[in-house]
């Protein structure tokens, strides 16, 4: 497959980029922030975009997406990182969607993914337990109990945790802490008793929240897919997950700089512009490099999501150490070569480092990624 | 069977037929590749046998137009061509400046008369071309060289010196950039010239590297006759071809960045070991590497996307400004993690057991790759001004 954009690609990227800086740009997260807003997005605006189909934009048509696959999603979420467009684009169709396509019967996924696609039903996955993305260390348990299962354990970073109506919840049914085998994934109603949410400010002023599950109830069959045999799905998912994330770090890193770089073309100190110090423009220009090295690698694996790549493993976890490194990096000159006023709260460009962390965080980082990198090439 | 497939069947008879076993090895680098010429050097005779029968249908340039001696094939049978001699393990029969570098330019900017005259001989490998285009003073700042060129009617005489001219102790003719006239800015009265270096009034010095070999010469002009015919382009207006040659060549050198078969990490283990876990012995070295290949991966996206925005028309696209600066640092740090893995053994400088210190000679020789073709900084420098349109000082 070619590394370029189709004219469809292109126009759905162009609708995108217009609509979100015009309801949920920067400007719309400060005011969320502000009026403490624990949904952390606008549902108003989250019913527009599910007009327009971005709700169901990589889910199959026989289930009432728009089947524009990951590549398309992940243009809609390179303008959601430009913008810092709060909305559960990631949480719910970046996440949940496909943990429900990968692991789902054709019931489960009849029942779930035309809701999801409507934009009506809000799922997220519960996987984290400790400080650190290690999924295979999951330490809920799950223990039959006639046709019911019964949960019981803490959740955290869950994103847009007060929003969702149900938790994709990863437990285990078998074996010890640090076994990929014996994980399964169950649906739960967030209103189940013995379910808790927290809601937990986070830096980026985003929903995410703990989930507590004591003795809760789930009905047999919303186990997703096979009891203790979440492993493989889930895996996949999360490549998946971090190559969508890793599209919205291009984004937002690329906002970050450019903005910088028009900074940099009017701000004056010593009597001329800053961005005429060789000092500033070679930063600039390497930063350039960086960044144009990110575009492609993002755009090779949305691809290769889509194409069923074989090697998908090491491309999404090359994509989401690159991305964490540029966005640090982008992030953090944009501070830097903004100087003072860079610093402050009034100014915007401090909203993207914000961003970038809880983003560079989720579902692995750039140690966990890079050396995930390394031992799946060999080394 | 389709044109192509018979293309297929039919190139792989002949190239089995006709290429000698010996070339059927990878080359070790570009010292042992036949560059052909006057006075060609050869590992083995085989070279040139290979390199004459691949020229008669004009496949050491295949891409070439038929008229000047190349193979006038299309982009589909180049590929093939290429499949069928990686198949073979077939070694490239002739590799040259004259291909890589002055071809093109005459291609764009040559007379039909030029073309017909130099690159046939090009083609077939008869005539080593040289680059002459560093000067003492104008190393970054090419427009500032002063080599003479005084007008004499039918020829110039050239007065002057170049440095860094790669292989000129080796070279037949070389193409030359030289100053007809001083009385505008500097990227003005430049003019792109072609000469043969038998001319008594040349002398070449090589100069011994770091790496000791001697790739790089002085050359020195006195009364150095040019003639008129051999002008490309107009008298005065050589730095546009300078650029767009310049161009090709940091192609050239960024093609250094690309991953060698066995992968860095994968070395280091062989030589150092993994621990159960199969992570690479040492952490530290481990990480190391890990970026750097991380990077390896993501510089050949960069390389396929830019190629393929080009195909489908969107043009040379911005990204294209970054690859002799990234390419080429990739480049020193893949020498830099060869020699922390290889450890005692990447220390050797001649002998059987060191390979003959091809990697320390390699190391030693990639510093330049940051240098040569305009440096690092000079590739940030455009990047800083012409893509990000920052300001000059």
């Amino acid at each position: 497959m070619a590394l370029v954009l189709n004219e469809e690609q292109q126009m759905l990227k162009e609708a995108a980029a217009g609509f979100l800086a015009e309801k949920a740009g920067v400007a719309q997260l400060r005011a969320l922030r502000d009026s403490a807003n624990e949904d952390g997005f606008s549902r108003e605006v989250w019913a527009e975009m599910a007009a327009m189909g971005w709700a169901g934009i990589a889910i199959a048509e026989e289930f009432g997406g728009i089947g524009y696959g990951y590549t398309g999603l992940g243009l809609v979420l390179e303008q959601a990182g430009r913008n810092l467009s709060a909305s559960p684009l990631q949480s719910t169709v970046l996440v949940a969607a496909t943990l429900i396509a990968e692991l789902g019967s054709a019931q489960q996924k009849e029942q779930m993914l035309p809701a999801v696609a409507s934009g009506e039903l809000l799922v997220s996955l519960a996987l984290q337990e400790g400080p650190h993305h290690r999924p295979e260390q999951v330490a809920t348990s799950a223990r039959r109990d006639g046709d019911e299962y019964v949960l019981s354990g803490s959740k955290i970073l869950v994103a847009d945790a007060s929003t969702a109506s149900s938790f994709i919840v990863i437990a285990r049914t078998s074996g010890d802490a640090g076994d990929p085998a014996g994980l399964s994934a169950f649906l739960v109603d967030a209103a189940s008793v013995g379910l808790t949410i927290e809601h937990r400010s986070m830096v980026d002023s985003r929903n995410a929240g703990a989930v507590g599950l004591d003795q809760v109830r789930v009905p047999a069959p919303n186990l997703l897919g096979e009891e203790g045999k979440a492993w493989e799905g889930l895996s996949r998912t999360l490549d998946i997950a971090n190559i969508g994330l890793s599209a919205e770090l291009l984004g937002l890193s690329a906002e970050a700089f450019e903005r910088t770089v028009a900074y940099l073309k009017e701000r004056k100190q010593f009597g001329r512009v800053i961005g005429s110090f060789q000092g500033l423009q070679h930063r600039a220009a390497e930063l350039f490099a960086e960044l144009e090295l990110a575009r492609s690698i993002v755009l090779q694996a949305l691809q290769a999501v889509d194409a069923g790549d074989e090697n998908l493993p090491m491309l999404a976890s090359a994509a989401k150490a690159k991305l964490c490194e540029v966005a640090q990096r982008a992030t953090n000159e944009a501070i830097q070569m903004h100087g003072g006023i860079g610093m402050t709260d009034e100014h915007e460009i401090g909203f993207f480092i914000k961003r970038a962390r809880v983003v560079q965080h989720s579902f692995g980082d750039y140690n966990y990624h890079l050396d995930r990198f390394a031992l799946l090439s060999g080394f | 069977m389709s044109d192509l497939e018979q293309f297929r069947q039919e190139t792989r008879t002949w190239l089995g037929d006709n290429c000698p076993e010996s070339m059927r090895v990878p080359s070790r680098g570009f010292d042992d590749l036949y560059n052909g010429g006057r006075k060609p050097e050869m590992d083995h005779p085989d070279q040139k046998v290979w390199c004459d029968r691949m020229a008669a249908r004009g496949w050491t340039v295949p891409h070439w137009p038929v008229e000047y001696g190349g193979g006038g094939l299309d982009k589909d049978e180049l590929k093939i061509l290429r499949e069928e001699m990686a198949r073979i393990s077939a070694r490239r029969p002739l590799d040259s400046f004259g291909i890589s570098m002055l071809g093109p330019a005459l291609l764009h900017f040559g007379t039909e008369e030029q073309k017909l005259e130099h690159l046939p001989k090009i083609v077939r490998g008869e005539i080593r071309w040289c680059q002459g285009y560093s000067e003492p003073n104008a190393g970054s700042d090419l427009a500032s060289l002063a080599t003479k060129a005084e007008d004499k009617g039918d020829h110039y005489l050239i007065n002057g010196q170049k440095i860094w001219t790669s292989y000129a102790d080796k070279a037949d003719w070389i193409f030359c950039l030289v100053r007809t006239d001083n009385s505008g800015s500097k990227h003005e009265g430049i003019s792109f010239v072609l000469f043969d270096m038998e001319d008594p009034g040349v002398t070449v010095r090589p100069i011994k590297l770091i790496s000791g070999n001697s790739p790089f010469c002085e050359t020195f002009f006195d009364n150095v006759k040019a003639y008129k015919r051999n002008l490309i382009g107009e008298e005065g207006k050589g730095w546009a071809i300078a650029k767009y040659l310049l161009t090709h060549e940091r192609e050239m050198i960024s093609g250094f960045g690309a991953a060698p078969k066995k992968s860095v990490g994968q070395m280091a283990v062989e030589t150092m070991g993994a621990d159960a876990t199969g992570r690479l012995a040492n952490s530290m070295l481990r990480q190391n590497i890990a970026q750097y290949q991380l990077d390896t991966v993501a510089f050949a996206a960069t390389m396929a996307r830019v190629g393929d925005e080009a195909k489908s028309g969107q043009g040379l696209g911005a990204a294209s400004s970054i690859f002799k600066y990234y390419g080429t640092e990739l480049n020193k740090r893949r020498n830099e993690l060869n020699m922390a893995a290889l450890g005692e053994s990447a220390l050797g400088w001649e002998g059987e057991a060191y390979h003959d210190g091809v990697a320390s000679r390699d190391w030693l020789r990639s510093k330049g790759n940051s240098i040569e073709g305009g440096t690092s900084e000079v590739q940030l420098n455009i990047i800083a001004k012409r893509v990000l349109g920052l300001p000059d000082e």
